[in-house]
């Protein structure tokens, strides 16, 4: 089974401005990015529940032009506050890298 | 209506571009050349210090080319959020840089400088009028907030930059933009397509970072027209392909079609991207929802305290089965030792060390699953935040010592379990600051907020 990280073009994580975290999840295809999204892996719901965080704090885009699955929470922690361990928000998209995908 | 064409010299002023990509986008005649100087991505430091985030060199590279440029052509140059922060300092640094060009190039312009920090009293009189709205999530917001800033920044649209050119600049520099109004400025004053415009600018924002594969920051060019608009990076060996560009809306926005500017939304949800070519793309079908009223986001910094780090790291497996009850342990203790020293005139809440445990949940704090598979080593960050920097030296000198020889009970006699990568361990970073603002304001008109200032060079 491969992973999403296998199938992507690029995941990533990054500031939207210092009080919001948005998630890129790419691919090279429409064929890749439409399985993916008929896999039900990644959705609102299991992105709510992999994180840890009220599902409606979760916004869920689908972006066909650019065949890639967008995510935006609000920041765990405002940017540089005192808890705050990722300056630019580049990190967070670890948990999305390993998730497998069923043919 | 004819086309207008936009430059974009590179996605940031000060990150360079090569010197043959912007002449070949010179040699297309563009209308206006713009560039972003500056964002909140690399936190609130910039604003609240006044420091810029690239060289002072680096920037002066690009801007002399790009004044250069600008020379050959007579058509106005924009570069905005000067600084990095964008502040007044930020404004004058920029300016200093562009005087100092003109002089040693011999070049002649008038020069408009527009700057976006805000009057404190000004602020506090929209706050009681209803004026000023959080975004969500905000922090919350008083006049106390608005008093403790170090600097507080308005971002502007497209109007103030467009008086300024109206009034004969030449040259304008501006403090905190929209990153997108530098570039639809003077499509909209020749007429074009708000729809077009304002998403080609969105594109062009970035430098080339809309194409497939981004080698350098780099410059692009965009082509704006009736219904729609076309854009090209100016070095021939990259190339946009219509998913590229479609892509680029992704990027630092929480919401990939609809993108808040202060006049209005960009609406991308209709926009259609096709190949024109190899290299360039058109996009179709952009919109643009003017809003009722002009919001200016504002952005602010206040001082958090003067800061000092340590760094070790923590290999016995006995200290690490314990690390959480250790590192509570010690810090409960030192409070003893700060009393012993300070005698009663620092207390528990005058001083701040917090610490990141590497190894175990300290890049994803409490969005990490897998806190509980802790590894064979961890390194430990502390973080101390006093009022003021002597405080600060003093806390972080003594806790190195205290916290490296807190003892386990497993242990009988002294132990040192820190491993200290750095002599001496602690380091002091001076002021740090943190962002205390996102919000919005209902100014009466675009440009009251953002004073211009002209100088003939």
């Amino acid at each position: 089974m491969p992973t999403l990280g296998e199938l992507a073009r690029l995941i990533r994580s990054k500031n939207a401005g210092p009080f919001t975290l948005t998630f890129d999840v790419m691919f090279d295809d429409h064929e890749t990015y439409a399985k993916v999204i008929a896999s039900g892996v990644l959705s609102k719901k299991s992105f709510a529940e992999l994180y840890r965080i009220p599902e409606d704090d979760v916004k869920f885009f689908l972006h066909d032009a650019a065949n890639a699955i967008k995510i935006s929470i609000p920041r765990p922690y405002v940017q540089c506050s005192r808890e705050d361990g990722d300056v630019y928000g580049g990190q967070q998209h670890a948990l999305l890298v390993d998730l497998d995908i069923p043919e | 209506m004819a086309e207008v064409r936009v430059l974009s010299a590179s996605g940031q002023i000060g990150s360079g571009f090569l010197e043959a990509s912007f002449e070949r986008g010179i040699s297309l005649k563009p209308d206006v050349i713009a560039c972003d100087g500056g964002s909140t991505d690399a936190g609130p430091a910039h604003l609240g210090s006044g420091e810029p985030h690239f060289s002072r060199d680096g920037t002066k590279r690009d801007l002399r080319l790009m004044l250069l440029g600008r020379d050959k052509l007579k058509v106005p140059l924009i570069v905005g959020s000067c600084g990095f922060g964008g502040g007044d300092a930020g404004v004058d640094w920029m300016r200093d840089i562009a005087l100092e060009i003109a002089r040693e190039e011999g070049l002649k312009f008038k020069l408009a400088l527009i700057r976006s920090e805000q009057n404190k009293e000004y602020l506090k009189r929209r706050l009681q009028e209803g004026r000023i709205t959080p975004l969500k999530p905000a922090p919350p917001i008083s006049e106390a907030v608005i008093d403790r800033s170090a600097h507080i920044v308005g971002m502007m649209g497209h109007e103030p930059i467009a008086a300024a050119i109206e009034q004969g600049a030449e040259v304008v520099l501006a403090g905190r933009a929209s990153d997108t109004a530098l570039f639809a400025t003077v499509p909209l004053m020749k007429g074009a397509a708000p729809g077009p415009t304002w998403h080609a600018a969105k594109i062009l924002e970035c430098g080339t970072a809309c194409v497939v594969q981004r080698k350098r920051p780099d410059s692009i060019m965009a082509w704006i027209r009736d219904d729609h608009f076309d854009v090209e990076p100016m070095d021939l060996g990259i190339h946009c392909s219509p998913q590229s560009v479609a892509s680029h809306t992704l990027y630092e926005n929480s919401d990939p079609f609809l993108i808040t500017e202060p006049s209005g939304t960009i609406d991308t949800r209709n926009s259609r991207y096709e190949a024109l070519n190899d290299r360039a793309v058109r996009v179709y079908g952009s919109q643009f929802h003017p809003a009722e009223r002009t919001s200016i986001k504002l952005e602010g910094a206040e001082l958090a305290g003067y800061q000092a780090i340590i760094i070790g790291g923590v290999r016995e497996p006995y200290i690490i089965r314990q690390l959480d009850v250790w590192l509570t342990g010690m810090q409960e203790k030192f409070a003893d030792r700060v009393q012993e020293i300070f005698g009663g005139r620092l207390g528990r809440d005058d001083y701040d060390i917090h610490v990141r445990v590497y190894g175990r949940d300290g890049v994803m704090g409490k969005l990490e699953p897998l806190r509980h598979q802790i590894g064979h080593e961890v390194c430990l960050l502390f973080t101390i935040i006093t009022p003021d920097a002597a405080t600060t030296d003093a806390i972080a000198k003594t806790f190195a010592h205290f916290a490296a020889h807190y003892p386990i009970p497993e242990w009988r006699g002294l132990i040192t379990g820190i491993a200290f990568p750095l002599a001496p361990p602690h380091v002091n970073c001076g002021p740090v600051y943190r962002f205390n603002l996102n919000h919005v304001v209902q100014p009466d008109d675009p440009i009251e907020m953002f004073p211009t200032e002209f100088l003939e060079v």
